[in-house]
């Protein structure tokens, strides 16, 4: 197995001019690179506050990406090395949690202000559910498309713990007649002439009981920069819906036709949800569900083994009906053994596998593949939509045995 | 991982915070630091165009980062600019789109 410091590359050249870095020490030094396996990938490795060593995609407004030896370490991911993505970069930096409130407005009986506070005084749930970014693994498609160019790290499975939208939706008294509810956080535009991020779920969705509102994150506050002090978590769904920040719930009667939910973060509407590559979907729908997916997290790409027994170990995860069984391959995809499934922690969390393999002499494909309890599958070649969203191919990894 | 291993490596992370004075955990209120940027536009013809134009809302790695190579040239860039104007309400004298364009397309 390679180790995380031989993806690393030094890359002195970088420091130079950067010497004005203040006391605190933990300014982002680009004093090591690494580079994901797509052209173009050479990424600084950042250190953000609350954050250990990460993949830094952009600095304004931040986006971090996970290092991918993380998800071999544990099936939740810890907070400080928790994918970031920031639409916009009026990013809050000074937050008083006691004057903290989120506005629950529009068409409900009794609007309302909730302070932080408030929320923690009611009824508490928790989930362990995956958060992953809609363009998580765009680097990798073909041909390339615009947008975060992010490797495979822009995912993280945590334990959520705060109030089910619903608890907050029943005390306000949803009047008849209202269609979605609008989220909208602190966070915002530099230009007022830019569209504010805000996103919408059905009402029925949004009363499921299941879209909270979140304070704690594997047992502690959320980090700044992952929604401190409350984010909405919506199990199963894509990250733009996971709204951080989150400080006002509007109900409306309507569709909500902003441009996050009308323009931007759309997939083609068909059954694959997906097009001719290079090609534009005729209608499509805004993004939801996750696809189905699976990942070696303890071999990668390149790594020299030694022949014989070895166990092979990764994680699965689909956007809510839960992993019915994960098969390996070690010959490309010829012959497929059934995995053995780990720990369940629910149906929205990343479920771990294991796989004794025997590797004879020589090059061996390894591949995953996950199907969910509804019988979904990952396709064995890449299926293609021109914002390169919802990425679930088949991963193979390239090993020799010696 | 065990509950008690989990809660352990949390003690670890805010005892890590604290030491190093970054932000206030379980105090408050929380102010955050974010750390110097360290990229820049690479040097080319219009540079200064681009400097104004394009960070007031941006850091130049979202450009870095994008895919390179004869397809993304100048009919991409000129889209990515066209949306930063249209959609994203980007201020961009009308004289000043084909520089930012050229800078682009022939430096990235």
């Amino acid at each position: 197995m390679m180790s995380r410091r031989t993806l690393l590359r030094g890359g002195a050249a970088l420091v130079a001019g950067s010497g004005g870095i203040s006391g605190s020490s933990l300014a982002s030094f680009a004093a090591e690179t690494v580079v994901l396996p797509f052209e173009n990938g050479e990424r600084p490795i950042v250190k953000y506050p609350q954050k250990r060593r990460m993949i830094g995609l952009t600095s304004r407004p931040p986006q971090l990406e996970t290092p991918f030896a993380v998800f071999n370490e544990n099936v939740i991911t810890p907070n400080d090395a928790f994918f970031v993505r920031y639409h916009l970069a009026d990013v809050p930096l000074d937050i008083d949690p006691d004057k903290f409130s989120v506005e629950i407005k529009g068409n409900v009986e009794k609007p309302t202000k909730l302070s932080l506070a408030d929320i923690r005084k009611m009824p508490a749930t928790e989930v362990v559910a995956v958060n992953q970014c809609s363009g998580n693994s765009r680097g990798f498609f073909t041909p390339r498309v615009a947008g975060g160019q992010l490797g495979n790290g822009a995912m993280g499975n945590a334990r959520w713990k705060g109030v089910p939208l619903k608890t907050v939706l029943d005390k306000v008294g949803v009047k008849a007649g209202a269609k979605q509810v609008v989220f909208g956080g602190i966070d915002g535009p530099v230009s007022d002439k830019t569209p504010d991020f805000a996103k919408a779920l059905y009402i029925d969705h949004a009363r499921d009981g299941e879209v909270m509102l979140a304070y704690s994150m594997n047992g502690e506050d959320l980090p700044v920069l992952n929604g401190f002090p409350l984010r909405l978590v919506v199990p199963g769904y894509y990250g733009t819906y996971w709204v951080k920040h989150l400080n006002e719930i509007n109900v409306v009667d309507s569709i909500f036709d902003g441009f996050w939910m009308k323009t931007a973060y759309r997939i083609p509407d068909n059954d694959c949800n997906c097009v001719e590559p290079g090609t534009a979907p005729k209608v499509t729908v805004p993004i939801n569900r996750f696809t189905v997916r699976s990942f070696i997290t303890n071999v990668t790409d390149g790594a020299k083994l030694k022949a014989g027994g070895t166990t092979l170990k990764g994680i699965a995860f689909d956007g809510g009906r839960g992993i019915k069984n994960v098969a390996v391959s070690t010959d490309s995809g010829k012959t497929w053994e059934t995995a053995r499934l780990g720990k369940d922690f629910g149906k929205y969390s990343f479920r771990e596998w294991r796989m004794p393999v025997n590797l004879s002499a020589g090059p061996h494909e390894l591949k995953v593949r996950a199907t969910s309890n509804d019988g979904k599958t990952q396709p064995m070649e890449a299926l293609w939509n021109p914002a390169g969203y919802l990425r679930n191919v088949v991963e193979t990894v390239r090993v020799t045995a010696t | 991982m065990k509950r008690s291993t989990i809660v352990a490596a949390r003690a670890l992370v805010v005892m890590s915070i604290v030491g190093c004075n970054i932000v206030e955990v379980n105090a408050r209120p929380v102010s955050y630091k974010l750390p110097d940027e360290t990229a820049a536009f690479k040097p080319g013809s219009n540079l200064e165009i681009v400097q104004s134009n394009c960070t007031a809302c941006h850091s130049a790695d979202y450009i870095k980062t994008q895919p390179q190579g004869p397809k993304f040239k100048k009919d991409f860039w000129q889209a990515e600019v066209t949306k930063m104007i249209k959609v994203y309400g980007a201020p961009i004298e009308d004289e000043d789109v084909g520089r930012i364009v050229d800078y682009l397309s022939q430096t990235y």
